[in-house]
This record gives C-alpha cells, sequence and structure tokens, in this order.
C-alpha cells in the first residue's frame, strides 16, 4: 500500500476511533506531548496502561470471586483503572468503570460481575483498536513517511 | 532556566517586590520550577511527568507515598511543589498533605478520577492548595506555580509583618495575631493581649529583615522542641518570641515559629475537634496505651498541636505526646492543667452563645455536621474501656450501653456524667475516655473544652431538638464539676468533663433526630450533645478541645457507639451553628465538619464500636487534617477569622467530627477521607 494510503487510513482509523468512543480528548493530549525528543510516547503510556489493565483485571476477577466481597477494595481498583483509562483518552473504558462503580457503591454483585465483564470487554477491545493504530504508524514510519496528525472537526 | 534565580525571587523578601513588578528575574518563572509528583498509577505517572517536563519544569516522580516523603525530607529545600494523587496503596494522598503541611510546608496539589464533593472538600480541609480532577490536562499543569507564588507570599507577607513592626507599624500585630492564632478567633479575644506581646515581638525583631527566608523544615525533633516550648509557655501565652527563646535553635527566626506556630494551631483546633482527642489524651496519659505506641508520630504532634492551641496544658500534652510517642507517660499533669483550661473555657463560655436562642438554629445542625467529620480516634481498646468506664459510672443518665463505650469514646461518658456524678462519673469516664482516646492530644483539649461543653450542651441541645430542656439545665451547672472530672483521673478524660452528660441520651437521641443530614453518619450515636460543641466554639482553641471532649461524651450515648460519635457532631454542630456558620470562615472543612455531625445525628443508632475504630481513624486524619488546616488557614487567616474566630474553631471541630463520622462509617480503619456528606451543609 503506499505510504499516502496509509496515511490517509490511518487519520480515517483515528477519527473513527473517536467517533465510535473509543478514544475522547485526552488522547489528543497525549499526542501533543510527544514530540521529536520523545517519539514512542504514546506507544510507551499505552503499552503500560495495557499492562496495567491487565493486572487491575485481575485483581477485581479476584476480589468479586471471594465469598465476602471487599467492595472497598473493588471500587478503590475500579478507581484505579478509571484514572489510568481516563488519562490515556481510552473513553469508553472509563465509562465502564464508572457504571462498576456504582454497582460497587450499592454492592450490588451481580452487577459488578456484569460490569467487570464490560470492563474487560472495552479493554481488551480499545488494545484491540491502538495496536492497529500503531501498527499503521509503524508502516507509515517504515515507508519513510511521517505519522499524520489528526486534526479533530468536533 | 535559573533555577536558583527563579527561588530566590520567591523567598526573597525583595522578592515580592519583585512578583509585584514584574520583575525580571522572574522572567524564566515559572520554567524551572521543582515537582515532585506521586502517583502508584505508573500510567498517570508518566503522562503527568511528561507534561510537566513540557511546561519546563523540572520533575521527580515516584510512586510511593513514603518515597515522596523521605525524598522531600533528604532534601528539604529541594521541591517547590508537590503534586499527589489521593488514592494510594501505602499511604492516603491526604495523609500525605499533612505530612507534606506539617513537616515541609509545601504547597501540595492533590489529583484524583475522584470527583465528587466530599473528596475534593478533603483535599481543601486538609490544606491543600488545589485538587485536580484525572485526566489531568496539561493546561491545568501549566498554572500550578501561582501556588508556589502565593504561598510564598503570603510567608513573605507574615514575615513582613511580624518584622517591620519598627515602622511604627503596628500591623504586625494583626498579623501576628494572625501569625499566633491558627484561626482568627483566637486574635480576637486575645487582641489586646497579643497586641502587646507583639509589639514586643516586632521590638526586636533582629533578623527577620532579611530578605532571604531560608525555609525552615520543621523536622520532628524541632516540631517537638516547638511543641515543648509551647506546652511549658501555655498555649496562651505562647508568643512566637518566647517560643524561639525557649527553643533556642540557631538560625531559627521568629518568623518561622510564628508561622509554624499559626499552622500549628490550627492543627490542634482540628485536632481538638474530636472529642475522642480528650479521651485519648487521658487515656494517654493515664494508659500508655501501646496504641499510642502504634500512632505515628504525627499523633505526637497532634498532641502537641493540642497543647498548643492551649486546650491542653503543657503537662498533658507533653504527656500525650510521649504517649503518642509511644512512651510512657506519666499521668500527672493533665488534671492541672485541664483546669487551667477550664477556665480559659469559663472565660470563653460567655462568648459561646450557649444557648441562648441559638438552639432552634439550624446552625446546630450544621455545627453537627461540622463535628461529623471529625474524627475520632477512638480505638478499640480505648472504645472498650470507655464502655466500662460508662458502666462504672453510676448514675449516668444515659444508659451506658455496653458496646457503646467504644464506639463514643468520651460522649456516652460525659452525658452521664453531666447529670449527676460528674465529678465521679468524670473520674470513671476519664479513664474509659482515657482508654478510647488514646490517640490523640487532641484528647486533652478536649478535656478542656469541658467547662464549656457543659455549658454549651445544653444550649445546643434545647436548641436542637428541642428537647434540650432537661437536658440544658444541668448541663450549665454542670460545667465546674466536669472540669473536675478530667482533672481527677491522670487519665482525664477531658471528654467527660463535658458533662455533656448532662445531656443525657435524650439529647443524644433527639438531636440525633434533628439532624437528619445525610451524612454518613456512621456514628450514629451520640448526637446529643451538641450543646457542648456550642461552648466551644467561641472557645477558639479552646474549642478544638471541647470538641474532642464533646466528642468523647458525647460517645456516650445511650447507645454509646456511635453515638458518642454524634454527640460530637452534636456539640460540633450546636457550636458551629452558634458561631455562626455562615461566616465565611467556614472552611470546607468545617462544612464537612457539619455535615458529619449532621450525620451523626441523623444516624441515631448507635454504632457498634467497629465505628469508635473508625473514629479513631479520623481522629488521626483529623490530626492530620487539623495540620493541614493550619497551613490553609494561615493563608487566609486574616479577616474573616480575625471576625468570626469561633467560626474557625468550629470549622475544626466540624472537620474533626466529619472525619469522625466518617471514620465510623467506615468500619475500616482507613475509611479515613470518604463519607463526607457535604449535601446538607447549610453553609
Amino acid at each position: 500500500m503506499e505510504l499516502v494510503q496509509i496515511q490517509r487510513r490511518l487519520v480515517d482509523y483515528t477519527k473513527s476511533l473517536f467517533m465510535e468512543g473509543f478514544l475522547d480528548a485526552q488522547f489528543l493530549q497525549l499526542q501533543q506531548l510527544q514530540d521529536d525528543s520523545n517519539p514512542d510516547f504514546v506507544f510507551e503510556v499505552v503499552s503500560l496502561f495495557f499492562e496495567d489493565f491487565e493486572k487491575l483485571l485481575n485483581e477485581l476477577t479476584i476480589a468479586l470471586d471471594q465469598p465476602n466481597v471487599d467492595f472497598k477494595k473493588l471500587d478503590s481498583h475500579v478507581h484505579q483503572l478509571k484514572g489510568s483509562s481516563s488519562s490515556i483518552g481510552a473513553q469508553r473504558v472509563k465509562n465502564a468503570c464508572i457504571a462498576f462503580r456504582n454497582y460497587c457503591d450499592v454492592q450490588n454483585i451481580e452487577g459488578c460481575l456484569t460490569c467487570l465483564q464490560q470492563v474487560k470487554q472495552e479493554c481488551y477491545l480499545v488494545k484491540n483498536k491502538f495496536e492497529t493504530l500503531f501498527r499503521l504508524e509503524q508502516q507509515i514510519m517504515a515507508s519513510g513517511g511521517s505519522v499524520p496528525t489528526i486534526e479533530l472537526g468536533f | 532556566m535559573n533555577v536558583s534565580s527563579v527561588k530566590g525571587s520567591m523567598s526573597i523578601s525583595s522578592s515580592t517586590s519583585t512578583w509585584k513588578a514584574g520583575d525580571t528575574i522572574s522572567d524564566q518563572f515559572p520554567a524551572g520550577l521543582r515537582v515532585l509528583v506521586v502517583d502508584d498509577d505508573p500510567t498517570c505517572l508518566m503522562i503527568l511527568e511528561k507534561m510537566l517536563i513540557a511546561c519546563l519544569y523540572k520533575v521527580t516522580k515516584c510512586n510511593r507515598a513514603e518515597t515522596a516523603l523521605s525524598k522531600l525530607r533528604e532534601n528539604k529545600n529541594g521541591y517547590d511543589i508537590v503534586l499527589s494523587d489521593v488514592h494510594m496503596p501505602d499511604m492516603d494522598g491526604f495523609k500525605l498533605l499533612e505530612h507534606i503541611g506539617l513537616e515541609m510546608d509545601l504547597p501540595v496539589i492533590m489529583m484524583s478520577a475522584d470527583d465528587g464533593k466530599k473528596v475534593v472538600m478533603k483535599g481543601v480541609t486538609h490544606g491543600a492548595c488545589d485538587y485536580l480532577i484525572k485526566p489531568v490536562r496539561i493546561e491545568a499543569l501549566k498554572n500550578i506555580w501561582q501556588h508556589v507564588v502565593r504561598k510564598r507570599k503570603n510567608e513573605w507577607k507574615e514575615f513582613e509583618q511580624s518584622g517591620s513592626v519598627e515602622e511604627g507599624d503596628r500591623q504586625p500585630k494583626q498579623s501576628d495575631d494572625a501569625d499566633y492564632s491558627s484561626s482568627a478567633n483566637e486574635g480576637n479575644w486575645k487582641g489586646s493581649k497579643k497586641r502587646k506581646d507583639e509589639e514586643e515581638e516586632t521590638d526586636e525583631r533582629d533578623d527577620t529583615s532579611t530578605l532571604k527566608k531560608p525555609r525552615v523544615v520543621w523536622s520532628v525533633e524541632l516540631h517537638q522542641q516547638f511543641v515543648a516550648a509551647v506546652n511549658q509557655l501555655g498555649i496562651d501565652k505562647a508568643v512566637p518570641k518566647k517560643i524561639l527563646e525557649l527553643m533556642n535553635v540557631p538560625g531559627l527566626t521568629r518568623e518561622n515559629v510564628a508561622s509554624h506556630l499559626q499552622k500549628y494551631r490550627l492543627y490542634l483546633r482540628r485536632l481538638s475537634g474530636v472529642s475522642q482527642h480528650q479521651s485519648n489524651l487521658s487515656t494517654i496519659i493515664s494508659a500508655q496505651d501501646p496504641t499510642f505506641g502504634s500512632l505515628s508520630s504525627l499523633s505526637g504532634l497532634d498532641l502537641q498541636t493540642l497543647a498548643a492551641t492551649g486546650q491542653l496544658p503543657a503537662q498533658s500534652l507533653a504527656r500525650l505526646q510521649a504517649a503518642g510517642l509511644g512512651r510512657a507517660t506519666a499521668k500527672s499533669g493533665i488534671p492541672i492543667t485541664l483546669v487551667d483550661q477550664r477556665n480559659i473555657f469559663s472565660f470563653e463560655n460567655p462568648k459561646l452563645r450557649f444557648g441562648e436562642g441559638q438552639q432552634q438554629h439550624m446552625t446546630n445542625k450544621q455545627q453537627v455536621n461540622l463535628l461529623h467529620g471529625i474524627p475520632t480516634t477512638m480505638e478499640p481498646k480505648q472504645l472498650v474501656s470507655l464502655r466500662h468506664a460508662a458502666q462504672s459510672i453510676g448514675n449516668m443518665n444515659m444508659q451506658v450501653p455496653p458496646h457503646g463505650a467504644q464506639s463514643s469514646q468520651n460522649n456516652p461518658l460525659l452525658m452521664q456524667m453531666g447529670q449527676q456524678q460528674q465529678q465521679q462519673q468524670q473520674q470513671s469516664r476519664g479513664q474509659i475516655l482515657v482508654d478510647s482516646t488514646i490517640n490523640h492530644a487532641p484528647r486533652l483539649s478536649s478535656s478542656m473544652g469541658q467547662p464549656i461543653l457543659s455549658n454549651g450542651i445544653a444550649t445546643n441541645v434545647s436548641s436542637r431538638n428541642g428537647i434540650p430542656e432537661n437536658i440544658r439545665a444541668p448541663g450549665y451547672s454542670q460545667t465546674p464539676s466536669m472540669l473536675n472530672f478530667p482533672m481527677n483521673h491522670a487519665s482525664e478524660l477531658p471528654g467527660n468533663s463535658f458533662a455533656l452528660g448532662s445531656t443525657p441520651g435524650v439529647s443524644i437521641l433527639t438531636s440525633k433526630g434533628a439532624f437528619q443530614e445525610d451524612v454518613n453518619s456512621e456514628i450514629k450515636g451520640s448526637g446529643g450533645l451538641m450543646p457542648s460543641y456550642d461552648v466551644f466554639n467561641d472557645l477558639d482553641q479552646h474549642k478544638l478541645q471541647s470538641w474532642e471532649l464533646q466528642n468523647v461524651g458525647m460517645a456516650f450515648d445511650t447507645s454509646q457507639h456511635s453515638n458518642s460519635l454524634q454527640g460530637n457532631l452534636d456539640l460540633t454542630q450546636s457550636a458551629l451553628g452558634q458561631q455562626g456558620f455562615s461566616s465565611g470562615q467556614m472552611n470546607g472543612h468545617n462544612r464537612s465538619a457539619a455535615v458529619a455531625s449532621k450525620a451523626m445525628f441523623s444516624t441515631g443508632d448507635v454504632k457498634e464500636l467497629g465505628s469508635a475504630q473508625n473514629v479513631n481513624q479520623h481522629l488521626n486524619n483529623l490530626l492530620v487534617d487539623n495540620t493541614i488546616r493550619v497551613k490553609s488557614e494561615r493563608v487566609c487567616d486574616t479577616s474573616p477569622a480575625n471576625i468570626f474566630p469561633d467560626h474557625f474553631g468550629q470549622d475544626d471541630l466540624m472537620s474533626a467530627l466529619l472525619k469522625q463520622q466518617e471514620s465510623v462509617a467506615s468500619s475500616e480503619n482507613e475509611f479515613d477521607f470518604d463519607g463526607y456528606s457535604m449535601n446538607n451543609i447549610p453553609v
């Protein structure tokens, strides 16, 4: 595929992620932080997030598996996930976390379990999206091109 | 970027003019601002670091609060501002905030994905300069330097005011007042006295005129010395000049002491807000409770603070501190000191609007809420002892709930005491309280408040619930006896003297009903002791103590456990109410306290000791908070505070109460800062 085509694909893809709510403006902030001195910044941060959420999801699963669910602990983990997901702009994950927290507040185990599933799903989904994004970027770089900056119209 | 010049411009007196004149020195400012960022989330930490670097700041990052603290301690003057996350695994962000406030006096900005009003309020009451909601945008970080400048400017002003007396500008007096009294309240009362002192102080402003004001790091040792000096002088007489002399630390200036004193006072005030403190104090003193040992040095500091606020007699403070620090403390001095306090309180009482009509105030409610937030650090052990004490107390009007003792700290005891055997009961209660409250010095202060409490209680009670009649009357007269109570025992349960006991469970119950706040009010029990709070409010510093006492007494609500907490709240509320919550002074701290107190009342249930434990936690938090509050209050102290000294005290109390409430609610000790139900706070 030609460079220009890949570039366009990247732009469109990114835009779609915003449209679909996977990403929000915070992600743009991250992109703005990336510069020549730190060309892989976004990639690094998002990778960190991936590691992080795996751990958190694990903790959440374990916590909900207990005979006596510790809702405080649960809430604290969800809160953490909410914080990190919102920091990178993973909007849908963040929203799922918010819903999760609400169930934690009322100590509704069923609700929590459902939310956990949802959060898991969103996390893996966004991870997938990011991976596609990075792949496109790599392709562009490999072709000698530069990654186009996204300008969102909205 | 010229960090040093930036710093210099910030710390030198001339820098003020620099700022004003838009000096060229600060051209590069805020570039080079040295930021320490603490966040356990690696993703966030990385992003923040990048953003801060993009703002041209010098960034140091930590992912643990302990690491951050040790970094700060190692290099006391190496940072200009700290950014900290609220939720961290090893230490709560607010605790870190307090530590920093007390030890390093750096501006701290809290961050969290949590934007709930409660949490933000917590940040405010703990003295955070700002609160950022995650995800943090770089624009928000671009402005953080303003906090550094503001803080230094205030320090400078303080410095200036106290030092520039020579010009015959007696302004320092005021500023000194502001300096000394954490809450303006103090300043007002002791205005004349302070004025005189200040004049003397200003006269000898020696090197204060040095432009460069090196930041003094108040290490634990230094702070201990400070507290010892303050205790020795007596909180009322503790003026920077004398403290400085007593401390005899080379290189320490009067201004340093003055500003630290101010913070300390605020801190004490906050502590005293928790009645638990009182009992704690007594416990500490008498029982050298091992729990004390477990108390962090902060407790010791708290004690000091309490003492400093004048609520605790110097001796008791020393004792508490020792206890707080895990050392055995002789139980002795407290009684005496308490007495003194009492006097102070009595003096203040008139100011308090006891029961004058206040009772029917909504403010009472508010007060309650405030108290709610005040953490009562009742440790389980203590609670147990309280319970025992309560039981031992003969005619307590309140039925000493068997379980209750623990939770409510002193309140139940107080309640009982108030009525009749105050003396005896007080004594026994004192014991109980002591056990339960061992947590901090604040407790001592609580005892102080006793006399007032009784009065206050009576008043509040009536106002609040309308029940108060029966309670009131006895309460007033009881006051004096109440005081005795704590004194008698080495353990002194300051709370006991609350004599809130005069307000038997009835008041508590009623108050409970009265305050249907949504406060988490885990502290259900003793809301009834409101009246005492009123008394305390007026007392400024004393108030802090009284709060504690009250809390203690309140704890003794019929239900005993949570009741006590409520009681505290009530007290706070009433106290607060009287103070006219409306005054602008109420900081978030108070508000939360108010809410807390309200919450307490509404719950009306007696919570088991679990809450007591929480209370303890909260007390701790309170203490911590207090320290922080000192900081923040110092900054905004000036006018409003002076006008409404009471409010400040109330605020502290309230916050303390709130904390208590929160602690109670959380059944876990770490439920430190949650549960502020700010919703109902009328303020």
